[in-house]
């Protein structure tokens, strides 16, 4: 334990923590998409599989246990995640009072790389509204528990949301394109014969997961997903 | 050629400091960067006026001491080249230079272009060695070591100690030179015994005096006059 | 003054051993009781101090750098000597042994010189050990190259850095100490004078760079790894901050300072390209392997060195030396090219430099192998000039180098001075007239590994462990001289700058006490520097004040102190009449313009005795004898 928590106090255990929940979230995401995608086999396959989510387990779990479990973890997860990341930041912006007179020349760092953190909140900020919006539905035109089809159809009928919600795929495939490549980094997956990998790794990853997203709000706007 | 320099004087430690424009006039494509300094403080010095401080030794890339970010880049534009190393020749007429000292909490200001990088000897200090005192050591070929692994070693121990990882990292980090120690050592079966311990020491020093911590910006590896690889940072990730 | 070498009697193989038996020993409790000072964090400084340390003395150890790790010596090249004979091509200690005296051109102590053999292979093994990580074969066993014509591969090398990562692995060991409190570390801080008293060395006074206070350190023993003074002819391969400073103030309290004008010349550096130069680079000798030197035939001759025909190109070593062509001792291949370059067959804009082609090189062994073996050099030779070697040839020069000259020392390092003790390139060292390539490096990790740390054992033995204490008047004395000295300079506030009268001086040493030397020129120079060291006096101009980082007050220091060893060069020099090594006297050559040694009259230490500024010294003379290696010209022929 107390490996884990001197880990955890220096600058590295931050980064590790942040890359073991990252990709957490990575796996998340991609099953995630993946689900959404039912919306195009319609309603009721859709419908099945956000049903699925609560069934996902039985009989091992009883209705929506493991479902619960998963949010939870996925609420440390983001927690895990948040935390050390604001602790870089102010660690990063503490670490040089004066700033360079006309900024460091960019050679290398990526725009991913240099908008994780501003990215990482907005999608922070995402997360919850979108909570809101689809799962609990308080900010939700005319939330149905239980048709997810429909909340998610409707959900999307006011263009802004949609609209709202490409932007966010946008930044997260940004948070993705440098999240990926650099969990590699922290978690040590380095070798002279798989780095040159990393990079197109991440890029696809970054790639799939968002269109795969915008994949449904576009359709709904295009009106290829209708309400039932 | 002539080009406008806006270089950072400060006093001392205590004082401001603010940039002062200086005009150097048909500079000799040959200098070296620091020789074209060197002319513009004689010049100082026949006005009467302080010269620039800015630090500089071997003048021949190697031993670690200059350091100016020029326009941005520590080191200047030349990629692995030490400031000491970089000719006008990369240069035009008319160009507008900013020179500024490295820039990072772990290294004030002492005066004008020169900081304290002293944070980074108490790095080695806290355990960048292999403990061994002299005499009594095993005949130099009773550990064979693969050419591959020394090579990799001295890729690591090429580093300079200058310091422009630092200036140039967005976070201020000292971890490639933190890496690239622990990697040399690391690296070689002399040092295995003491390497768990080794990089849990440095990494808690490097914290310890004010760094910031890595987020992969690679811009250490660009500004790295000796070229050193971020992949030794990753080895060091793997080892703690 | 009295020069008394201590050397142990019996056979040369068995002196060190014997001497060691005989050297006394601190009783291990003890040791903690006493203080010890080193000056100098390179090879030399970084290595003893280290060591000292791990036996359990208490250390203070003094650099000017920002870091110990940025000494000098991190510029070394080509690599370290030691008799290993691991190629099994015949070396032994006995070889390398006879090779150093003989390269020395018979001007160094032979049981110096076999010690040095003797604990080469020691260092090797310790620098290993300690994670120095030398170039290695596929099989992975340490490889060796020849190096400087030797005619064995004894030198080990990392890369085209062995230096740095010697140092490294010395800084590693002294930054061990550090950590653990053993080596209190003084960065940043300038020596800037001894205290002499009761007969021995008590301790320094120095200067905090940072806030120019002046502060003394009392020890038991203080030791000088403060390096070499080639930087008195202001261009130089060395490091702009390397002085001789230390040693010269040690000197004027009372330290005798052996050979003085036996400066090496180093034969490829890149020619200066304008009056603004601040440095020269070294370019390894390595490069001598492959490349062929040669000028134009005809003088002055601009025309692009392609163009220029075989027939009208003097490849001049390899018509003097067939047997050794461009492999010749650097002495020699220094002061031909300066013929050739004085006899109006310079090459370059300035036509101050001769050609290192490789383009045969490359016909022969493909552009790949030549890349492999020097492509480093190549790029920081088209880094520094411009032109790419592939496509033109290099344009080398000689450059002051390294010196072999420096305080004197008996055989336990210990200079006149009682308590003061000298290793590196700060001491006469083991290199006589003329020093081999790859063994400054070695002398340095030897005398601070492996002699010092034994020697000064026994002088602090025989001191005991009796109170040191820095208040003392002795002290105060000093640093009010030294103060005042400060004070001095920074109120003349005359019209010449620092650099102008140091390169004024540089010109004078190199024209009259450099590469070539003769009575008439070295009689001018005794003239010349009284008056530049007096126009420094009365007209140079220092600017800001002594309480801050000031780095035009720190040159001015050390110019000062040039000003008065550059007169002490040529009074060596004069007085030597013959040629030996690096010192050469044009009145004294054969008819082939080789130098003509003097056995009969010179085999000696020079060792000079201050008197005062501007007062002649007084010579004392050590005596050499050769029982080992007999006494024979050399010849490359
Ligand atoms: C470019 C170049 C290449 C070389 N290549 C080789 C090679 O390939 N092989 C080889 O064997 N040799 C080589 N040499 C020679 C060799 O590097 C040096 O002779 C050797 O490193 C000297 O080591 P040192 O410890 O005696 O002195 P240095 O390494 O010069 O250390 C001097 C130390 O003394 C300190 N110091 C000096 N004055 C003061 C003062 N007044 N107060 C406080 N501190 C002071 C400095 O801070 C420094 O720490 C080379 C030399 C040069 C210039
Ligand atoms: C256009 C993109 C997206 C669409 C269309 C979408 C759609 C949905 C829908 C319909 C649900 C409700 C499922 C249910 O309750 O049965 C849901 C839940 C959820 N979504 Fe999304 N989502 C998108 C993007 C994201 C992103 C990028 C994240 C995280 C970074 C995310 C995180 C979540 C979470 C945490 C839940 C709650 C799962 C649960 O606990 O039930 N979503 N999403
Ligand atoms: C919930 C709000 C989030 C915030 C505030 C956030 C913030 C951050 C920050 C600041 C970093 C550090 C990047 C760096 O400096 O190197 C980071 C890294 C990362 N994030 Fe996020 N992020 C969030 C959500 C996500 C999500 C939803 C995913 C996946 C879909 C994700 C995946 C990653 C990955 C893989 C990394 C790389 C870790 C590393 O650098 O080693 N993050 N995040
Ligand atoms: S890693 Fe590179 S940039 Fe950093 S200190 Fe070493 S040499 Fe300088
Ligand atoms: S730039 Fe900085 S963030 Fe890491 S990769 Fe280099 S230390
Ligand atoms: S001055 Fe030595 S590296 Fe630049």
């Amino acid at each position: 334990m107390r490996r884990v928590t001197n880990l955890y106090r220096s600058s590295v255990g931050k980064k590790v923590l942040m890359a073991a929940t990252g990709v957490i979230f990575v796996l998340f995401v991609i099953g995630h998409m993946y689900g959404n995608l039912n919306a195009f086999y319609g309603p009721d396959s859709f419908n099945h599989y956000a049903e699925f989510l609560r069934e996902m387990g039985s009989p091992l779990f009883m209705h929506g246990q493991l479902l619960w479990i998963i949010r939870i973890a996925l609420v440390v997860a983001v927690l895990l995640h948040v935390v050390p990341a604001l602790q870089l930041w102010i660690m990063g912006s503490r670490a040089r009072p004066v700033k360079y007179a006309h900024g460091l020349e960019i050679e290398e760092t990526t725009i991913g790389a240099r908008t994780m953190r501003w990215g990482g909140l907005l999608l922070l900020l995402f997360v919850v509204l979108h909570l809101l919006h689809l799962t609990v539905g308080s900010i939700h035109p005319e939330f149905v528990p239980g048709d997810a089809y429909n909340n998610l159809v409707v959900g999307f009928q006011w263009w802004p949301v949609p609209i709202a919600y490409i932007v966010v795929m946008a930044a997260l495939c940004l948070h993705l394109y440098h999240g990926v490549w650099s969990s590699m980094q922290t978690l040590g997956i380095s070798h002279p014969r798989f780095n040159r990998y990393r990079r197109p790794i991440a890029v696809i990853v970054a790639a799939v997961v968002f269109v795969g997203f915008i994949a449904t709000p576009v359709a709904v706007m295009a009106g290829l997903l209708a309400l039932t | 050629m002539d080009i406008i320099l806006h270089v950072w004087r400060q006093k001392s430690a205590a004082d401001k400091g603010g940039f002062v424009r200086y005009d150097a006039k048909n500079v000799n494509e040959h200098m070296s960067f620091l020789e074209m300094l060197d002319t513009v403080n004689e010049e100082l010095l026949e006005k009467g006026e302080e010269p620039i401080a800015f630090e500089h030794d071997c003048r021949e890339g190697i031993c670690g001491t200059c350091g100016l970010v020029i326009n941005g880049s520590p080191h200047g534009p030349q990629r692995g080249a030490a400031t000491c190393q970089l000719h006008m020749r990369t240069f035009k007429h008319g160009d507008e230079l900013w020179i500024e000292p490295w820039r990072a909490k772990a290294f004030p200001v002492i005066k004008d272009l020169v900081v304290d990088r002293s944070p980074l000897d108490r790095i080695v200090e806290s355990a960048g060695f292999i403990s061994a005192h002299t005499g009594g050591v095993p005949d130099a070929n009773a550990i064979l070591i693969p050419k591959e692994n020394a090579d990799l070693a001295m890729d690591a121990a090429s580093c300079i100690g200058c310091g422009a990882c630092v200036a140039a990292c967005p976070n201020a980090s000292a971890m490639l030179f933190t890496s690239a120690k622990v990697s040399h050592l690391g690296l070689l079966p002399q040092g295995q015994p003491e390497r768990i311990a080794r990089v849990l020491k440095m990494v808690g020093t490097m914290d310890e005096e004010g760094f910031g911590g890595c987020t992969n910006h690679q811009e250490c590896e660009a500004a790295c006059p000796k070229e050193i690889s971020i992949n030794f940072i990753a080895r060091l990730n793997r080892d703690l | 003054m009295q020069l008394d070498s201590k050397i142990p009697s019996g056979p040369v193989q068995d002196k060190w051993d014997k001497h060691r038996f005989e050297l006394k020993l601190v009783n291990p409790a003890n040791k903690r009781k006493y203080d010890v000072i080193v000056v100098g964090s390179g090879l030399a400084g970084a290595s003893a101090a280290a060591s000292l340390a791990e036996l359990g003395y208490n250390v203070k150890c003094f650099c000017f750098q920002d870091s110990s790790r940025r000494a000098h010596s991190i510029a070394a090249q080509g690599g370290i000597n030691a008799a290993k004979n691991y190629p099994n091509d015949g070396d032994s200690i006995w070889r390398l042994f006879y090779d150093t005296v003989k390269g020395g051109d018979y001007r160094a102590r032979e049981a110096n010189v076999y010690r040095l053999a003797q604990v080469s292979g020691n260092i090797i093994d310790q620098c290993v050990a300690q994670g120095v990580p030398f170039a290695r074969e596929y099989g992975g066993m340490l490889d060796n190259r020849s190096f400087g014509g030797a005619q064995v591969s004894r030198t080990f090398y990392a890369r085209g850095q062995t230096g740095q990562q010697l140092l490294i692995g010395a800084y590693h060991a002294l930054a061990r100490q550090v950590g653990i409190g053993k080596v209190k570390m003084y960065a940043r801080t300038e020596m800037l004078d001894v205290v002499v008293e009761d007969g021995r060395a008590q301790g320094i006074v120095v200067r905090d760079l940072v806030t120019g206070k002046i502060e003394s350190h009392a020890a038991h023993a203080v030791v000088l790894g403060t390096g070499g003074y080639s930087n008195a002819f202001f261009l130089s391969t060395n490091a702009k901050g390397s002085n001789v400073t230390a040693t010269w103030r040690a000197h004027k309290r009372g330290a005798a300072f052996a050979n003085p004008c036996f400066t090496q010349i180093h034969p490829t550096c890149i020619p200066a390209s304008g009056d603004y130069q601040s440095k020269l680079t070294l370019m390894s000798e390595s490069l001598r392997n492959d490349g062929r030197i040669w000028v134009p035939s005809g003088q002055k001759d601009d025309r692009d060195p392609g163009g220029i025909p075989e027939s009208e190109r003097d490849y001049y070593l390899e018509r003097l030396y067939p047997s050794f062509g461009n492999l010749t001792p650097r002495d020699i291949a220094s002061r031909r090219a300066k013929e050739m370059v004085d006899s109006g067959h310079g090459v370059g804009e300035l036509h101050n430099g001769v050609y290192l082609d490789f383009g045969e090189a490359i016909n022969r062994l493909g552009r790949q192998v030549i890349s492999e073996r020097y492509g480093n050099l190549f790029e920081m030779y088209e880094r520094i000039t411009g032109d790419d070697p592939y496509e033109t040839p290099m344009r080398i020069y000689p450059a002051p180098h390294y010196t072999m000259g420096g305080l004197w020392v008996d055989y336990n390092l210990e200079s006149t001075v009682p308590g003061l003790f000298v290793i590196g390139e700060a001491n006469f060292s083991d290199h006589g007239a003329n020093r081999l390539g790859a063994s400054a490096l070695m002398q340095g990790l030897a005398d601070g590994y492996f002699v010092l740390p034994y020697t000064i054992g026994s002088y602090l033995a025989r001191l005991g462990p009796i109170d040191v204490a820095s208040n003392t008047a002795a002290f105060h004395a000093v640093e009010t001289e030294t103060s005042d000295k400060i004070k001095k300079m920074l109120d003349v506030n005359g019209s010449r700058t620092v650099d102008s009268i140091h390169r004024e001086l540089g010109r004078i040493l190199w024209e009259e006490c450099g590469m070539g030397r003769n009575h008439a020129g070295l009689k001018q120079a005794l003239e010349k520097i009284p008056v530049l060291r007096d126009r420094f006096w009365q007209d140079v101009k220092v600017t800001g004040r002594n309480e801050d980082l000031n780095q035009t007050l720190e040159k001015a220091g050390r110019l000062a102190d040039f000003l008065e060893f550059g007169e002490l060069m040529c009074y060596d020099a004069l007085q030597r009449e013959e040629s030996c090594g690096g010192h050469f006297r044009e009145e004294y050559q054969t008819e082939e313009g080789e130098a003509k040694r003097n056995d009969d009259e010179f085999a000696y230490v020079a060792a000079w005795e201050f008197t005062g500024v501007g007062s002649t010294p007084t010579l004392h003379k050590e005596p050499l004898t050769f029982e080992d290696v007999p006494l024979s010209q050399r010849s490359y022929k």
